[in-house]
């Protein structure tokens, strides 16, 4: 017994530091490549190298490593939660993972009705991926959100989902959707259409992109505001931004963690809206029921063929 | 002229970029109204503010959209576009 929960606490400790490591692995990553500079700048992801490829050069950018660093805290952590997992719930933890599960499949179930039943994991990974990948800003990293490649990424990902369910009943039916409610209109039907990919993509960085900026302007102003006001003190204290200190820390409160993890529950909420609204479950439901009856139809001959041989 | 020609260029980047910033008007309003019905909306059946809530923030994420088209736009003029203006500048005058 002894052995084992000791082994227990091992495997736990290796989660958790396996959830805490990549993130500090980015931090020291962008230390070490940040270049020396004299005030506040503002600036896109940086890039950490380049692979040469044939057709162009690959960068590989603090976006892209942040973000994959988020997915490894986030496999750590699930790993952590179910760790130990039994039918009866014996650990805390158990109960944290049993809740958020339920939450997210009643959520899914309430939003997108019993046929996307099975939509629940996909919702719920890429809501706290979004919503881990904003909350990185207040570690003072590069939210991979404000990237518009990262979220566009998402976005097509969530659009491909949206016309693979339309295509459900049968490609005709999806042409003919273009042509209502007249024909005539098909050409604002094709620009909504690939409107939602890059509105839902706009929107999720615009958000979280226009955030920091204002969080870094308000910093900078606070430390002019600070040199201008106690300038006058001695040495190393004049120079010190004394304003800078705590004061921004409130609008992160709103810019970071509420406006990130808003823009999280949006981006879950407007995937699940835009499947399940875009898919014509009658439609489907009729061709299902006409390709069934072929099939049987077709069952039936065999088997009257085989008997009468 | 050389400097005329950045003024002009970085002038006129961040004259574009507030100009832009007007598309925040229209999502202000049409929020502002949203949230005001379903204010009345709560007030009259406080039992169904769960539904009018979500059914409220659904549709003001939809009204922002057009406002951020125009916030990405400003913030495009701001940081990108001026290296990128100033760069064919000197395109053409090497030339």
């Amino acid at each position: 017994m002894n052995t084992k929960s000791r082994r227990f606490l091992a495997v736990d400790i290796l989660l958790l530091v396996g959830a805490i490591l990549p993130l500090v692995a980015c931090m020291v990553l962008k230390v070490l490549f940040t270049p020396a500079s004299e005030g506040i700048t503002i600036t896109g992801a940086l890039v950490y190298f380049t692979i040469p490829t044939p057709v162009q050069p690959l960068p590989i950018t603090e976006a892209q490593v942040n973000s994959w660093a988020v997915m490894l805290t986030i496999l750590c952590l699930c790993l952590y939660l179910t760790h130990g997992i039994a039918v009866r719930p014996g650990t805390k933890r158990q109960l944290a993972a049993e809740w958020v599960v339920e939450k997210c499949k009643n959520m899914v179930h309430n939003n997108m009705g019993d046929y996307f039943a099975g939509f629940a994991p996909f919702i719920a990974a890429i809501m706290t991926l979004s919503g881990l990948s904003s909350l990185l800003s207040l570690l003072g990293l590069f939210p991979p959100t404000s990237d518009m490649n990262v979220v566009a990424g998402w976005a097509i990902l969530v659009f491909s989902l949206i016309t693979y369910y339309k295509f459900k009943a049968g490609p005709i039916k999806y042409l003919k959707s273009f042509a209502e409610p007249v024909p005539f209109l098909a050409p604002m039907n094709i620009i909504s259409e690939a409107a939602t990919p890059v509105s839902m993509a706009f929107r999720h960085y615009g958000n979280i992109l226009s955030g920091s900026i204002i969080s870094v302007l308000i910093a900078a102003a606070l430390g002019g505001l600070s040199n201008l006001v106690l300038g006058w003190l001695p040495g190393i204290l004049g120079e010190f931004p004394f304003l800078r200190i705590g004061i921004p820390a409130v609008l992160s409160l709103y810019f970071d963690i509420f406006s990130g993890c808003l823009q999280a529950f949006i981006f879950a909420t407007l995937t699940m809206m835009y499947v399940s609204g875009g898919f014509p479950q009658e439609d489907y439901e009729k061709r299902k029921a006409r390709r069934e009856a072929r099939k049987r139809e077709k069952l039936l001959a065999k088997t009257a063929q085989a008997e009468k041989a | 002229m050389l400097e005329l020609a950045l003024g002009i260029i970085l002038g006129g980047c961040a004259i574009g970029a507030g100009l832009a910033m007007i598309a925040g008007i229209g999502p202000g309003i049409g929020e502002g109204n949203a949230v005001a019905k379903a204010c009345e909306a709560i007030g009259r059946q406080p039992e169904s503010k769960g539904d009018v809530t979500s059914t409220m923030i659904t549709g003001c994420i939809i009204a922002e959209t057009t406002g951020l088209y125009g916030l990405v736009i400003a913030i495009l003029l701001i940081f990108v576009a001026p290296r990128q203006f100033v760069n064919i500048l000197m395109e053409t005058i090497g030339k």
